[in-house]
């Protein structure tokens, strides 16, 4: 019996590839779960200028690391969408594991942070600056996480030549996820 | 309609370059000690990096009007959340009404109220 591609995935009413629609329909609400989160932030910050206090102890040249960090993963990661297009798979599967590589030392970073932070007593329930700034990074790095488990599948396929319009809708995403901690990074680590 | 939609690519690497230099122009501006500066430089410079970002990496300068649509959408809503919800945050009181859930440690004090922030 050979093997069909669902309808919905091969017919679009919009003119946009389905997966690549649905893509833009998680960073829709994503826009609205992690601008929600900066907005609250925003408001309670203007309100409580003391929070520019807790916020020194935010590492500057780390969370700028980070930024250099994802921007150079995103550049990775549409490098590999051009690779694919070309029908370069390896190099494609190696900017894929580039980016991941990328999200890993972003996390690696993320994690000495955090350990500074809570060995000096910062912790989750230290004030409220302290509860967005661990709520809005750990959501932030759980999508970073999320982003690398489903480009390492997806790098499973282009080494086989298989779904390689996968690799700019996870590219998408990626960026996104980029374009949250280029909000973030001015947010906890420069307004002191 | 396939899963394919190739199309031209703009030089990544002069756009990633750009995107660096504004980083370091985002981390020295603060360092001036002026608010202006430091609002502009951080938030504004923030702006035009996500704008680049969506625009060349995303490819939305090249996306179908749907997609913008989709997100302006969510951004709107998402102005209305804070043009809706920030009053009762950013306002301790108000004609008839006082917040006290919002007010300053020092004034809640004096009434017995806890609140830390």
């Amino acid at each position: 019996m050979s093997f069909q591609a669902p309808i919905a995935t091969s017919r679009s009413a919009t003119g946009i590839p389905t997966g690549r629609l649905a893509v833009w329909w998680v960073v829709v609400s994503e826009i609205v779960i992690f601008g929600g989160l900066i907005a609250c932030y925003i408001m309670f910050r203007l309100r409580h200028p003391e929070w520019g206090e807790y916020a020194s102890h935010t590492s500057t040249p780390a969370g700028a690391l980070n930024t250099f960090v994802l921007l150079t993963s995103s550049l990775a990661i549409v490098l590999a969408h051009q690779a694919a297009e070309a029908r370069d798979l390896t190099k494609a599967f190696r900017y894929i594991w580039c980016t991941i590589g990328g999200g890993g030392v972003f996390l690696l970073v993320k994690s000495y942070e955090w350990t500074t932070e809570i060995s000096h007593g910062y912790t989750l329930f230290a004030n409220n600056f302290w509860s967005f700034y661990y709520t809005a990074t750990g959501l932030h790095g759980l999508h970073v996480i999320a982003g690398m488990v489903i480009m390492g599948i997806i790098s499973i396929g282009v080494r086989k030549g298989e779904h390689l319009p996968r690799v700019e809708y996870i590219g998408i995403y990626w960026h996104f996820v980029d374009i949250v901690w280029l909000f973030l990074f001015p947010l906890f680590y420069i307004a002191k | 309609m396939s899963e394919e939609s190739a199309h031209t690519h703009p030089n990544y690497i002069k756009i990633w370059a750009i995107l660096t230099f504004l980083l370091v122009l985002s981390i020295l501006g603060p360092m001036m000690g002026i608010k202006a500066v430091t609002l502009i430089a951080a938030f504004g410079i923030a702006v035009v990096k996500a704008a680049m970002v969506g625009a060349y990496f995303m490819h939305l300068n090249i996306e179908k009007r749907y997609v913008w649509y989709m997100l302006f959408t969510a951004l709107l809503f998402l102005g209305l959340f804070f043009f809706g919800v920030s009053p009762d945050v950013m306002k301790p009181d108000g004609s008839n009404w006082v917040n006290h859930n919002n007010m300053p440690v020092s004034t809640l004090e004096g009434h017995g109220v806890g609140h830390t922030n």
